[in-house]
């Protein structure tokens, strides 16, 4: 077997070894005692060709039923949305993809750069001033918002919207077992945080309330109503957490008094990939810009006063008062945040806003077709591009069918919401045809009928 | 290069220009001005650039060449590990089947990204020594974070609410104590002694009942292996506590010894630097954990299991600390890791780590007398080096930091760990060849003696690159976090 990533031949290694002074490389790993020595070959499957490994793992990947043949109407936090090939063809460029965090600003000028800009992009749809360079995704970004508001009160006790995302609430569960929070669930009614409730449970010891925005069943939350409520405390922070993409029609989040507005960059030119890698942003104000988890890059100028980039206050960087941190984040999403960056470019200040509004006249569509073959939507706000429907049967059965035909249906709500039983969220994105859709309703109509 | 601002994306844009082409609206237009509270509707559109799609090219084409990669040359940043990053891998990772499959499709249609998920997590079993592995964690700080937590589980479900201390040797990666503290817990230092490894004395005074887990990496972060590894795990395991291991140093010792053959509970592996993730300008990673039996109830949800040929996500366990990341982890990663041990085998992954020790102990031989190296032992696959001779020159660290720029190099980690004066730490890994060690060695060679001889072009690096040093303390004092349109 060769090692094509090997370059080491019995000349080079011969004369090195002279040059350590040890007659093999068995001496060097002479420190690892003899109990802990492992004195067998790992047990793996042989290595392959690369001929035939690409031929096994293209027979592996053909397994799965993959969104460009199937016509998906599956959203739930993950969007099949078009990507330009503009993206790829930058991403796949190595000075991107082979590089690590920018840690000499001199020769890292493209990537401190690229995450600049995609900064002032996600600065520009959600309204706020300061943006990260990216966190792992939507779900840990709104984990670290939870606990910077914590944090930042010295509260503990969190309101959170059944509305949010699922799996994104359970991760905030996680982490509040370390830090001993209080998360109390503010439930929905008619497919929107339940404001009476919310009232009820806002006191002075509420660190912050977190909201989604369009919320998990694509309903437009009443930002404004929620920000009244929370200004009436002292210190209670206002967490939105929102899909970019939305922003590019909606009023973003900072114009309603959001303190941290968090979410997925993935509707920007990163693939759905069975959930990751996708991309969390993290956006906030002025007033917390020394909190923010992770990394940001500032402008600066050079002794000559040339423009440049570097990372920026670092506060919580490990090596400062790191047994205090209020976050451990080192490796970030920075691939992904350029690819959203160029996503964002090519679509630009109109692009955004055009795809936005196709993504909410062909969900319309959806939904009033829907409703003609009696499969009204079950929630009766203003939405995005998803809403709910209910079915006469269980949704697995109603996706296994649909399947057959071509077609992923939509996300069954009954497995995160008990009450929610025989519920379908729809997503329909810009690139669902009417035909798509005409076909994917009439299927549902005479599965369900 | 002229002495011109490279310009931001937003300064190429002009009013009117657009690269982008949507699908057609097909469908009967609805007023959503009618349907929409006002209030809801965006007032000013999102400034986002305006440009044509051959601007927006060599915008990024231009940003690309102000960037240094590992195929731009020799990258020896110490605790990284950055190595080549295969080409095979960008190719698999972007078949539709892998890249265009959505997290809730029925299990029944991704049978073949289960599949994978499985035989990887089966091949970092063995790889680890270990009884069972998640790829749910992002990256190497998340999987500390996570099984931090799990065994903060495993003692509380005991009872032992009292344990709230972690132990970290001084020389300890900052996210070790970091993770330690976002999971709720107080962290103890344990020092290390005069030959660079962990105070076996100083850690059985630190030890108690309290002791929920020391966190340690083997080979440390000055590239020693831990020599008295199974007396500290004893040690730990006496008064009850756990043994965490921190794999980002996994490259050194593959097929020679396991994390779980020296005795640890609890191991997270950085797959963006030991199986080739290809690092992305600081991401995406991914970071699984590896736990031993008893630690295997507490694993975060859902678990890939394998019944009767057919692949499944077990959601069903009470035992489970919850989920840590969102979906299944970072797919996308463990593709191309999988990718990468398939090619290399038992074989090819010995010989890494066979190749990446010899590697760095014959760069660490050839610059000893040059640099002042604190230990002298063999080192694993990196080793640091003190800049205390060249500070006595007046050359700082950072300056021979920068002065390797100009000499076409990525400069090595500096002032990392934090227990080595003016530390250089260096890892070749062993995708290199001897001739670019030898080149690498030669530009070292040389800046110490432009140290003593001509130590100004060292203090005034660099010299050639796009731009020069930067005023990083002007960046924190007045920050300037986006970009703002003049006028
Ligand atoms: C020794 C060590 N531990 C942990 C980490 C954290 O890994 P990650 O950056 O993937 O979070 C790193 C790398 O940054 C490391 O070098």
């Amino acid at each position: 077997m060769e090692f094509r990533y090997l370059p080491m031949t019995e000349t080079d290694k011969k004369e090195m070894l002279d040059k350590i002074g040890v007659s093999s490389t068995e001496e060097l790993f002479s420190d690892i005692p003899k109990e802990v020595r492992l004195d067998k070959e790992l047990n793996l499957k042989k290595p392959v060709s690369e001929y035939e490994l690409k031929k096994e793992l293209t027979e592996m990947a053909s397994k799965n039923a993959n969104l460009t043949e199937y016509r998906s109407f599956l959203g739930a936090g993950v969007y099949d949305h078009f990507i330009p090939s503009v993206v790829d063809h930058v991403i796949s460029r190595q000075e991107f993809y082979t590089a690590y965090t920018p840690y000499q600003p001199e020769i890292s000028q493209g990537e401190l750069q690229a995450i600049f800009e995609f900064q002032s992009m996600v600065s520009e749809l959600t309204g706020m001033p300061v943006v990260n360079s990216s966190l792992y995704d939507g779900a840990t970004a709104v984990v670290e918002s939870v606990n910077l508001s914590v944090e930042h009160t010295k509260k503990k006790k969190v309101l959170i919207s059944a509305a949010v995302h699922p799996e994104y609430r359970q991760l905030v569960e996680t982490a509040a077992n370390g830090k001993k929070l209080e998360i109390v669930e503010i439930h929905y009614k008619n497919g929107l945080t339940d404001l009476d409730q919310l009232e009820k449970e806002l006191d002075e010891d509420t660190a912050a309330v977190l909201v989604q925005y369009p919320n998990f069943f694509g309903q437009i939350e009443p930002l404004e109503k929620i920000n009244e409520l929370i200004k009436q405390q002292k210190k209670t922070m206002f967490i939105v957490s929102s899909n970019p993409l939305s922003l590019g029609f909606l009023t973003p989040p900072g114009e309603f008094g959001a303190d941290i507005v968090v979410g997925d960059t993935q509707v920007f030119g990163i693939p759905a990939q069975f959930g990751g890698p996708h991309c969390g942003y993290f956006a906030t104000t002025k007033k917390l810009m020394r909190k923010v988890p992770g990394r940001l890059v500032g402008e600066t100028t050079d002794k000559d006063g040339k423009r440049g980039y570097v990372l920026t206050l670092q506060t919580r960087e490990q090596h400062i008062r790191r047994e205090k941190a209020t976050s451990n984040i080192t490796s970030n999403q920075a691939l992904n945040a350029v690819a959203s960056s160029v996503a964002m470019s090519s679509l630009g200040k109109h692009g955004v806003k055009e795809m936005a509004k196709l993504n909410m006249q062909k969900a319309r569509y959806t939904k009033q077709k829907l409703e003609e073959a009696n499969l009204p939507a079950v929630f009766n706000g203003s939405f995005f591009n998803e809403f709910v429907i209910k079915l006469s049967k269980p949704v697995s059965d109603v996706n296994d069918d649909l399947f057959e035909k071509g077609f992923i249906g939509g996300f069954d709500l009954g497995k995160a919401y008990p009450e929610l039983e025989n519920h379908m969220l729809i997503a329909t994105t810009e690139i669902r045809t009417k035909e798509e859709i005409d076909a994917f309703v009439k299927e549902m109509g005479d599965i369900n009928g | 290069m002229a002495n011109e601002n490279f310009p931001l994306i937003f300064e190429r844009s002009k009013e009117g220009r657009s690269s982008y082409n949507l699908p057609a609206l097909d469908v009967p237009e609805v007023k959503l001005e009618e349907e929409l509270d006002d209030i809801y509707i965006r007032k000013t559109d999102a400034e986002l650039p305006e440009v044509d799609e051959l601007e927006l090219m060599r915008h990024y084409n231009g940003l690309s060449e102000r960037n240094f990669g590992v195929q731009t040359g020799f990258y020896p940043l110490g605790s990284c590990t950055m190595k080549y990053n295969p080409v095979i891998n960008e190719d698999v990772i972007r078949l539709p089947g892998f890249s265009h499959i959505h997290p809730y499709q029925d299990t029944k249609t991704v049978q073949g990204a289960l599949e994978l998920m499985f035989d990887l997590q089966v091949h970092l079993e063995e790889i680890t020594g270990m009884h069972e592995i998640t790829l749910q964690p992002a990256a190497g700080s998340q999987g500390e974070w996570t099984a931090i937590m799990m065994i903060k589980a495993f003692h509380e479900a005991n009872g032992d609410y009292h344990r709230d201390e972690i132990i970290v040797p001084d020389s300890a990666h900052g996210t070790n104590p970091a993770s330690a503290a976002v999971a709720g817990f107080k962290t103890v230092e344990v020092k290390s002694n005069e030959k660079g490894l962990v105070d076996v004395e100083d850690l059985k005074r630190l030890v108690n009942e309290n002791t929920a887990a020391l966190m340690l990496t083997n080979p440390n972060t000055l590239g020693l292996f831990e020599t008295e590894i199974l007396e500290m795990s004893e040690i730990v395991h006496s008064v009850g506590g756990k043994m965490y291991y921190d794999g980002a140093n996994l490259n050194a010792i593959m097929g020679y010894t396991r994390p779980g053959d020296m005795g640890f509970d609890a191991v997270h592996l950085n797959l963006h630097k030991t199986f080739t993730g290809p690092h992305g300008g600081g991401g995406p990673g991914s970071g699984p954990i590896g736990v031993s039996e008893e630690l295997a109830p507490y694993l975060p949800k859902p678990v890939v299991r394998k019944n009767d040929g057919v692949y499944e996500l077990d959601y069903d366990r009470p035992q489970s600390i919850g989920m840590v990341k969102g979906y299944y982890g970072n797919f996308g990663i463990n593709v191309r890791a999988y990718t990468y041990i398939r090619t290399m085998g038992a074989e090819g992954l010995k010989k890494v780590s066979e190749y990446a020790v010899l590697n760095a102990n014959y760069m660490m031989r050839s610059l000893e007398k040059e640099y002042e190296l604190p230990f002298t032992q063999h080192c694993k696959h990196e080793f640091v080096l003190s800049g205390s001779k060249q500070k006595k020159l007046g050359v700082r660290t950072m300056d021979i930091a920068k002065r390797l720029l100009d000499l076409k190099f990525h400069p090595p980690t500096v002032y990392f760990p934090l227990i080595v004066e003016e530390a250089l730490m260096i890892e070749p890994t062993e995708t290199e060849s001897k001739e670019t060690l030898d080149t690498f060695i030669d530009a070292m060679l040389q800046i110490a003696d432009e140290a003593k001889t001509n130590p100004e072009i060292v203090q005034e690096a660099p010299h050639n690159t796009a731009v020069n040093r930067l005023d990083e303390a002007g960046a924190a004092r007045k920050p300037i976090l986006r970009y703002q349109k003049e006028g």
